[in-house]
């Protein structure tokens, strides 16, 4: 569990999941919190409504992929508040034999394109997304190109629009 | 007539026993202004299902950027909403600069403002332009291109060089200060070409029923689904929420000056419409008060890690010259650490997510565009419209394909 932060947002969500937080930090003015992959959507919902974080927009949603570290991806999720004017950045590990995370478009019903993006670049599985296909590239597309074992140059044939 | 439109909104099935027509409209469309698609399921004209489809100008901007040192990344940026290259210039280094802890000088902030509202206001102008062109107004388009190529051709290439790529901004400061001369011209452009040009346009639309009347009610939002579906920017504040990051987590210098940010209430084409116009009256409120204001002083911060030392010195000096051979094979040095930087950008927040590891170029860059969630939300936005009206949502939603396929 956590410690104690400086920041509130932190702060509330420590108080409330205590053990599914794993570790937050607040660099370079951006409070961030790492928890764990099993509660997210709990966590998510949590923010949005409690009345003191209400993180009614979420502006962001990427993979990063740590080639090497163990686990090796990362959700980033990126929240904002309009009532109360703050961010707040979420991350969950993900380990590489099984890069599945449940989606959260049942909290914010605009990350359900961010979530294909992110399976679509780095092969991370959202379970129960509606619609998990490929978004900016084509179906028939091998591999995930945003991971760091894929090459920069590689090339692939481009394929006609499935029937 | 309005009772059976009724009917078929509600239901969105087909009311009559007959197949629906399957329209394919894109990716080459005059009306996509970019390569989009979209496959709209019809019952005679109203849509009942629409799917946006694109990635056709996918150029793998984020796989480039972590093979690239953070100066090398500038020219990218400007090919993601090419409209306004200027604003993606002012968030990547503004970004860069928050993972560095640098604080620009003065003069810097302001010109940075300056550029940001004439690209904001340029953006504005092909986006109502061409969604009126769209709608078979084809005066207004002139009437608002005209001023769009003086502001590129007597502000933005005697400043930067370029027309459409500009690439104008540096981590810690600007590539030049701004030529002898430009203020004057700046002015004398917004009073004399830009504000003429709205007033045109304005009176030219406002008030035209026709344009009402075809604006009115197509492709409306609520606020509480604009905010639920990540919708910034005009096509927010026309659904009523006065979402602005110019105020509402301030950056440059945005907080010293007096705006207003306009708001709409219906979240349909006309409100997009509306807001935009104002937008750019403020926006020329914004350039004449930082004008008048415009301290004097270096546009670079005196830092050697950041800036490139002085061309006489590299000639003149080894340091120098190793410094400069450093600076441009290696990159500069940048903390380890992730930051996520945002700025309202014209068509709503445009935020970068750096994760540096300490190298000389960046481990991972995602840009949040402010069209990704505003595309996402078409069909929300037309489903049980009319065919006609997917053309007017399009326009008026100002998708830029550059910053949503990356």
């Amino acid at each position: 569990m956590a410690g104690q932060t400086d920041s509130m947002v932190l702060n509330r969500l420590i108080e409330k999941f205590g053990d599914a937080v794993i570790s937050t930090h607040s660099g370079f003015g951006d409070e961030t919190a790492l928890v764990r992959r099993e509660r997210i959507v709990e966590i998510c919902a949590f923010l949005r409504d409690d009345p003191d974080l209400l993180f009614d927009m979420a502006m962001d949603l990427t993979g990063v992929d740590y080639l090497g570290e163990t686990p090796r991806f990362e959700v980033v999720y990126h929240l904002y508040s309009l009532a109360k004017k703050h961010r707040v950045r979420i991350k969950v590990r993900l380990h590489e034999e099984d890069p599945t995370i449940d989606s959260v478009i049942p909290v914010w019903v605009g990350m359900d394109w961010f979530e294909r993006e992110a399976y679509d670049m780095y092969g991370i599985v959202f379970r129960n997304h509606p619609n998990l296909k490929r978004i900016l590239l084509y179906e028939g597309f091998v591999g995930h190109p945003l991971r760091k074992d894929y090459p920069k140059a590689k090339r692939q044939p481009t394929v006609g629009p499935e029937e | 007539m309005t009772e059976l439109a009724g009917t078929r909104k509600s239901g969105g099935k087909l009311d009559m026993q007959s197949e629906p027509v399957i329209l394919n409209i894109g990716p080459s469309h005059p009306a996509t202004h970019a390569t989009l698609r979209f496959v709209a399921e019809l019952d005679g004209e109203t849509i009942l299902t629409l799917t946006p489809e694109f990635g056709y100008l996918h150029r793998c901007f984020e796989k480039e950027s972590e093979n690239a040192t953070w100066t090398q990344v500038i020219p990218y940026t400007d090919r993601l909403n090419y409209v306004s290259a200027l604003m993606n210039n002012v968030g990547y280094v503004m970004a860069v600069e928050k993972l560095c802890g640098i604080e620009v000088t003065e003069r810097c902030k302001y010109i940075r403002v300056l550029i940001c509202e004439l690209s904001r206001i340029i953006d504005h102008m092909v986006c109502i332009g061409t969604n009126m062109v769209d709608l078979g107004a084809l005066t207004n388009f002139w009437y608002f291109w005209k001023p769009r190529e003086e502001v590129y051709m007597h502000l933005i290439e005697p400043l930067t060089g370029t027309r459409l790529t500009n690439q104008y901004t540096r981590i810690g400061g600007l590539q030049w200060d701004l030529p002898e001369g430009w203020v004057e011209k700046c002015r004398d452009i917004c009073r004399n070409v830009v504000l003429p040009a709205i007033a045109d346009v304005n009176a030219l639309l406002t008030k035209n029923r026709i344009f009402i009347e075809r604006t009115m009610g197509a492709g409306p939002i609520t606020a509480r689904e604009a905010i639920a579906r990540g919708f910034t920017g005009p096509c927010l504040r026309a659904a009523g929420v006065p979402f602005d990051l110019r105020k509402d987590q301030t950056y440059l210098v945005y907080d010293r000056f007096d705006f207003d940010v306009p708001i709409g209430g219906n979240g349909d084409t006309c409100d997009r419409y509306m807001v935009r116009m104002e937008e750019m009256r403020q926006s020329v409120r914004i350039i004449e008060q930082a004008l008048d204001r415009l301290p004097g002083g270096p546009v670079n911060i005196d830092d050697t890690r950041y800036i490139l030392p002085d061309k006489q010195l590299v000639y003149t000096n080894i340091e120098a010259l190793m410094q400069h051979f450093k600076f441009i094979m290696e990159g500069i040095k940048v903390p380890a650490g992730e930051v996520y930087s945002a700025t309202e950008a014209a068509n709503g927040e445009l935020g970068y997510y750096i994760v540096s590891k300490g190298g000389g170029g960046p481990y991972k860059i995602k840009v949040r565009p402010p069209c990704f969630p505003l595309f996402q939300g078409m069909p929300h936005l037309c489903e049980g419209q009319m065919i006609a009206d997917l053309v007017a949502v399009l326009g008026s939603v100002n998708i830029i394909a550059g910053e949503l396929d990356r």
